[in-house]
């Protein structure tokens, strides 16, 4: 076990360093630089700027600068955001990010195993039917389709939210709801699947004929089998809720992560970019990890090289 | 089991009426056909593919044509689907949009496809170290954020078409390469693999005459599957303002714009928006029946 965490951390750590280099390298081959502004800059300016940044010394000089800084944890001055640290950024808009991300989840995994669930044990009734429903809507709909008709229907019709921003509680349930909403529907195919297959074993069987009540035979026995494809999923589901916070952060307006993602790349600010990828890079990866992990101690099967 | 595996295929290439018993093929057409969702689903993609190809001409609007004395108008008789803030008839939009997404859609789908079957295929039939190190370098790709890098290369290189195809087709191709590639592992175990290569034929022969042709029913069902995805991407890039651009539309632009303007127009969001979660609908309906009916086992990444 030990060994097959360190081999993945160290194959992560790999990655990490392959898509800094790659991320950094590409952002100082493309056109235009964070200070090419429709005004042009005189001469002078500009020379005294990219000395201050640093961006007159060679390429690789720079690229062992950024290296060796970032080893410190430190990712850097803002291009754009003058006298604003990387660091501080992240700082400000992660929490909004992970905060958004979490009640997704949360919605995702609550409405998905639900729906999973009763859709295995009640197979090929209605209950079945419209869970699957749910679920090719949620998967054939896109948040970006949902997102502004709720707010249509939820915050300009009824009135019962704000249709934008992140102050009070109330804002926080239509973001989640609509991105938690999108990752429900794979949750519960999976789960469905799972649990069918889990259903017909044997261990079951046994269980149910000493007598456990169907409650006990669910939650006991079954959905620790059952649930195997989802925790499978639940790493790319949350790289997906993360990057997913794009849309949903651009609809409602929410000061986050993804919004000033974007934002930084039109900007070319080259270090709150890099420090964006790679925040999200190592998180995306961390959580992969931790899926892998849980899945290996939920099922010993699962063989770990 | 898939279909194709059966030992009809074998039987029925060496009688001499192939046509007799019914092949894994009939078998699945048959399958599907009974599948009322799938059917239905496909009968709608080709309906509305074949609105977008020759609707526009129909139509006595032009796609670009503004009527800036109309301004937005509500769905009517003149303009069925209503007109955009310019007075632009938003049923050609549609349709012109598309055009786009949906062409998108294909020859992204069609590069995932080149790059994941033969990458799968030479993997999983060289086996050993190669394939080792082929499907961790996947593994690698698989653990990056890409749509990052999409969203980076989008904003840098000038929002291209050519560079969206491309960039879509890059990130679709892992899931294609591990598919095929569980595939040709399971299949070159099978006997009539052994059987060819008792029969003295050379490695080029079994893996063109014996191996490929018994792929082609999961990645038919992953084709289906890989579009609708596809179109998302395309979608999700043309919302944040980073794919196709005018004057040239698709359907996440239209999204875009009528998500912008609903307080006012909604039915420049809501038709659009329906049109497009239709079609996505129906290829996912239709990849779920073709999985069915070829009987390909879902294959847990």
């Amino acid at each position: 076990m030990l060994r097959f965490i360190t081999l993945r951390l160290l194959q992560s750590l790999l990655a990490l360093y392959i898509i800094i280099t790659a991320t950094f390298f590409m952002l100082r081959f493309v056109p235009g630089g964070p200070f090419t502004a429709e005004k042009a800059v005189p001469k002078e300016i500009l020379r005294n700027l990219e000395a201050h940044y640093g961006l007159n010394k060679p390429l690789h000089q720079q690229y062992f600068d950024y290296l060796g800084r970032l080893l410190h944890g430190n990712l850097g001055p803002s291009f754009k955001y003058s006298n604003r640290s990387v660091n501080e950024i992240l700082a400000d808009k992660l929490p909004v990010s992970i905060e958004l991300g979490l009640w997704s989840l949360a919605v995702a995994l609550l409405l998905g195993l639900t729906l999973g669930i009763v859709a295995a044990l009640r197979r090929n009734t209605w209950a079945d039917y419209a869970a699957s429903t749910v679920g090719m809507i949620g998967l054939s709909v896109p948040t970006f389709v949902i997102g502004p008709l709720c707010v249509l229907a939820f915050a300009i019709h009824l009135g019962w939210f704000s249709a934008s921003g992140w102050y009070v509680a109330a804002d926080r349930v239509l973001p989640s709801l609509v991105l938690g909403l999108a990752y429900a529907a794979p949750i519960s195919r999976l789960t469905r699947g799972g649990m069918l297959e889990v259903l017909n074993q044997d261990y079951i069987r046994t269980a149910r004929a000493k007598g456990a009540s169907e409650l006990r035979v669910v939650f006991r026995h079954a959905l620790r089998g059952g649930l195997l494809p989802v925790v499978a999923y639940l790493g790319p589901a949350i790289a997906g809720i993360l990057t997913g916070s794009f849309v949903i952060e651009t609809i409602f307006q929410i000061p986050g992560l993804g919004r000033e993602f974007v934002t930084s790349a039109f900007n070319r600010d080259y270090t709150l970019v890099l420090g964006t990828v790679i925040l999200y890079a190592a998180l995306i990866m961390a959580l992969n990890l931790l899926a892998d992990v849980v899945q290996a101690w939920m099922n010993p099967k699962v063989r770990l090289e | 089991m898939n279909p194709n595996h059966s030992p009809g295929t074998l039987e029925g290439e060496a009688s001499a009426e192939p046509e007799r018993g019914r092949s894994p093929w009939h078998d699945a057409w048959l399958r599907l056909r009974k599948n009322r969702l799938a059917v239905f689903s496909a009968y709608a993609l080709v309906l509305v593919a074949l609105a977008c190809l020759a609707g526009p001409w129909f139509s006595p609007y032009g796609y670009e044509e503004t009527h800036l004395d109309l301004g937005a108008t509500a769905p009517g008789l003149h303009h069925w689907l209503g007109t955009d803030v310019l007075g632009r008839d938003l049923l050609v939009r549609i349709l012109y949009g598309g055009r786009i997404s949906l062409a998108v859609g294909l020859s992204a789908t069609v590069v995932a496809l080149t790059i994941g079957v033969i990458y799968g295929a030479v993997a999983g039939f060289a086996g050993g170290l190669l394939d080792a190190a082929m499907m961790r370098i996947v593994d690698i790709l698989y653990s990056l954020p890409f749509t990052l890098f999409v969203i980076l290369l989008m904003v840098f290189f000038g929002r291209n078409i050519i560079l969206l195809f491309v960039a879509i087709g890059a990130v679709e191709w892992l899931t294609m390469a591990r598919i095929v590639r569980g595939q040709v592992m399971s299949v070159k175990r099978m006997e009539f693999v052994a059987a060819a290569r008792v029969l003295g034929f050379g490695r080029r022969r079994i893996l063109f005459r014996h191996i490929l042709p018994n792929l082609l029913g999961p990645v038919i069902v992953y084709t289906t599957l890989t579009v609708p995805s596809v179109m998302l991407i395309e979608a999700f890039l043309s919302f944040l303002g980073l794919g196709v651009q005018p004057p040239m539309s698709s359907w996440g632009v239209l999204i875009k714009d009528g998500a912008e303007k609903m307080e006012e127009f909604s039915w420049l969001l809501i038709f659009p928006g329906t049109v497009f979660s239709l079609t996505l609908f129906s290829l996912n309906f239709l990849g779920d029946g073709l999985r069915d009916a070829l009987d390909v086992r879902s294959s847990k990444d």
